[in-house]
């Protein structure tokens, strides 16, 4: 293995279980929910620490957001990721999955020099997986969606085996290459006490347009394509017909108003 | 501009289930934007494409013996797309098609939105696509005004297959196929072929965190292979370990819509919901008579849901005497 410098981007969301929406206005409710690091990019933070280990080398973490989204780069660092980048500046707000992957691309161009993107297989809010491999459309590198195994790098070249929908596949890719890392692929470490110490006094990088030479009509709103018209709460279908009686005797019943939906001897015996 | 595209995924001479569903929602949209539906095929195998041309107006063919990746197709696509400007592109919201269709939209600069429920255009033919966000708590529309094509992947199993065409013209794309590969397919392990696959199942019988063991599961599937119903699971349930993942059923599983499903010991999160509700009888079974799948189920049974497994049992295979004390464990 040799040493790679690897790129792990990773974006800060809303806790997934904390979000709430209010069931009159359909309306969400963000106000108090704390914001976590996305739970899929942890398994792309531990695939590059593992590489950095086996073959030495670099890993910088990378996250286009808001100020506070700071938060992320330093608990990847914890972990063991050597720096952070901050794509962050007013401009950069209301984008979409293109707009996220051109800016996040315009960032690792101006990182002078990689081997290797990593990202989670899907955010949390945004949930769409796009972002991944737009960024190896817009870097013009190739990429593989859901990692499965750990990489194997040989010379220019790596081995990566990926989920399809037929099965598994092992892919022989040139460096640079992008790979979206698969929930459950490994086992994402727990942040030691001196990674802690680090993350606290680590400088961050913090990047806007001009730094990463973004074209302005590329990014944030104005670079999105797509545009949010509404929200609505899911319609409620009527309630059931609740069954009646000991349980033998709602199965019976509900056999029979299945009957003919049921294969050969079901409804024959109530 | 007035033709409606699909991305006709194929693999080993076969097309992807998904692709007859995209054909359908296809030819609606055609038909209300009075224009064509067109297939792309990327597969040497003739009959796929006669097979397409019995519902597409027109089968784009590139014709290559290359095993698929997401690089060489991506730049395919994005070349037919440019030569013959479909205004609507819709891709199956499979792994594959979600691996690839950013990489085209990236390409070509336009929007993609990511596994639509329901798409419907307004007066000016713009395409309103609707998903479910906030793990299935509301829904979205989302919509692609000044870019095109317009571009969205379409959850498996949401869209109805459509009636056949009249007959459709095949092209064979040769150029289309860029030559400089750089990723090779080195290996591959094909999935065991199913039994009964989820998708395009006509009964489901799914079970949750109330089935409370693997081996309560195990009779869940025994009920499943009487009533010839394919076996999903709510994430409780895969996250035990008692099912494998590939039998998770909602937003971030696979979505069903049976003749028939039969959720046991599931509460009805919505995460779930999104991947069942659009099933034409539901039957929930769960001991709490306040569990909000009840809200839209079909018919309700309140009760311990081992023992309904059990009388369902007796009832499907009254040959073979059930002893009670040997099926399952009661925890
Ligand atoms: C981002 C995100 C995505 C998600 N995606 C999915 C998804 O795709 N699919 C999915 O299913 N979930 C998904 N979830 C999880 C979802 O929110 C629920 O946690 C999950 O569906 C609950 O599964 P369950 O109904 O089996 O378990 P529970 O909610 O714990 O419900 C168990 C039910 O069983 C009943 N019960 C208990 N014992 C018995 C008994 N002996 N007999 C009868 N009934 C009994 C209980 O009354 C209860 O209603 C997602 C969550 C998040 C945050
Ligand atoms: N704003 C962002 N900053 C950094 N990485 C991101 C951002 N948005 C998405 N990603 C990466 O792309 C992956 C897929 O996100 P999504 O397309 O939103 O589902 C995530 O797991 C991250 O690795």
């Amino acid at each position: 293995m040799r040493a790679l410098r690897i790129i792990v981007c990773i974006k800060q969301v809303p806790h997934p279980d904390e979000a709430k929406v209010d069931p009159e206005t359909g309306l969400v409710i963000r106000d108090g929910v704390p914001m976590v690091l996305n739970p899929n990019d942890y398994f792309a933070i531990e695939e590059s620490l593992r590489l950095k280990e086996t073959g030495g080398g670099e890993g910088v973490a990378m996250t286009m957001g808001p100020p506070a989204a700071e938060a992320v780069l330093r608990e990847a660092i914890s972990l063991g990721v050597d720096d952070g980048v901050l794509l962050c500046h007013r401009s950069f707000a209301g984008a979409d999955t293109l707009a996220t992957a051109y800016a996040l691309a315009r960032g690792i161009e101006c990182l002078g020099g990689y081997d290797l993107v990593l990202t989670g297989s899907r955010s949390t809010d945004g949930e769409t997986g796009q972002v991944g491999p737009q960024i190896a459309e817009f870097l013009g590198i190739p990429h593989a969606a859901e990692l499965i195994r750990p990489v194997e790098v040989e010379g220019d070249h790596l081995l990566a085996w990926h989920q399809t929908d037929y099965g598994q596949e092992l892919l022989q890719m040139p460096l640079p290459a992008l790979l979206t890392v698969a929930k459950g692929m490994n086992e994402p470490r727990l942040p030691s006490l001196r990674g802690k110490m680090r993350a606290k006094k680590q400088a961050i990088t913090v990047w806007g347009p001009e730094e990463i030479k973004a074209d302005p009509d590329r990014i944030g709103l104005a670079g999105s394509p797509t545009r949010m018209l509404e929200t609505t709460l899911p319609a409620r279908k009527t309630r059931s017909k609740m069954l009646e009686g000991s349980l033998a005797e709602q199965v019976a019943a509900l056999l029979h108003e299945l009957a003919d939906m049921l294969p050969g001897k079901a409804g024959g015996r109530p | 501009m007035k033709e409606v595209w699909v991305y006709a995924e194929s693999e080993g001479g076969r097309l992807h289930p998904v692709v007859s569903e995209l054909l359908g929602e296809g030819r609606r949209l055609a038909e209300r934007i009075g224009g064509s539906l067109g297939a792309v095929l990327a597969s040497s195998h003739a009959s796929l494409a006669e097979e397409l041309a019995l519902w597409a107006d027109r089968v784009y063919v590139i014709q290559d013996q290359s095993p698929y990746t997401d690089e060489w197709q991506g730049q395919a696509l994005a070349r037919l797309i440019e030569a013959y400007q479909p205004g609507i592109v819709l891709f199956g919201g499979t792994r594959r098609g979600k691996s690839l269709a950013p990489r085209v939209a990236a390409r070509l600069r336009t929007g993609l939105i990511a596994d639509c429920t329901s798409l419907r255009l307004d007066d000016g033919g713009l395409l309103l696509a609707e998903l479910p966000t906030f793990g299935g708590r509301l829904l979205t529309t989302i919509a692609c005004p000044g870019h095109r094509p317009q571009m969205a992947t379409l959850a498996p199993g949401a869209f109805a297959p459509g009636p056949k065409g009249s007959g459709g013209e095949i092209i064979n794309c040769p150029w289309a196929a860029p030559e400089v590969r750089a990723v090779e397919v080195v290996a591959q392990e094909p999935l065991p072929e199913e039994d009964r696959p989820l998708m395009g199942a006509e009964i489901v019988i799914a079970g949750g965190r109330g089935i409370g063991s693997r081996a309560n599961f195990a009779l869940l599937e025994e009920v499943a292979s009487l009533l010839g119903a394919a076996v999903g699971a709510s994430r409780a349930a895969v996250d035990a370990g008692w099912v494998e993942p590939e039998g998770l059923i909602g937003q971030t599983g696979v979505i069903v819509r049976p003749r028939l499903y039969i959720a046991c010991g599931i509460s009805g999160a919505t995460q779930h919901v999104v991947g069942m509700q659009r099933s034409e009888v539901i039957v929930a079974v769960n001991k709490d008579p306040k569990a909000p799948i009840f809200d839209l189920a079909t018919y309700g049974v309140v009760g311990d849901c081992r023992q309904f497994l059990l009388e369902l049992k007796r009832h499907l295979a009254p040959s073979r005497p059930v002893d009670e004390e040997n099926e399952g464990e009661n925890d």
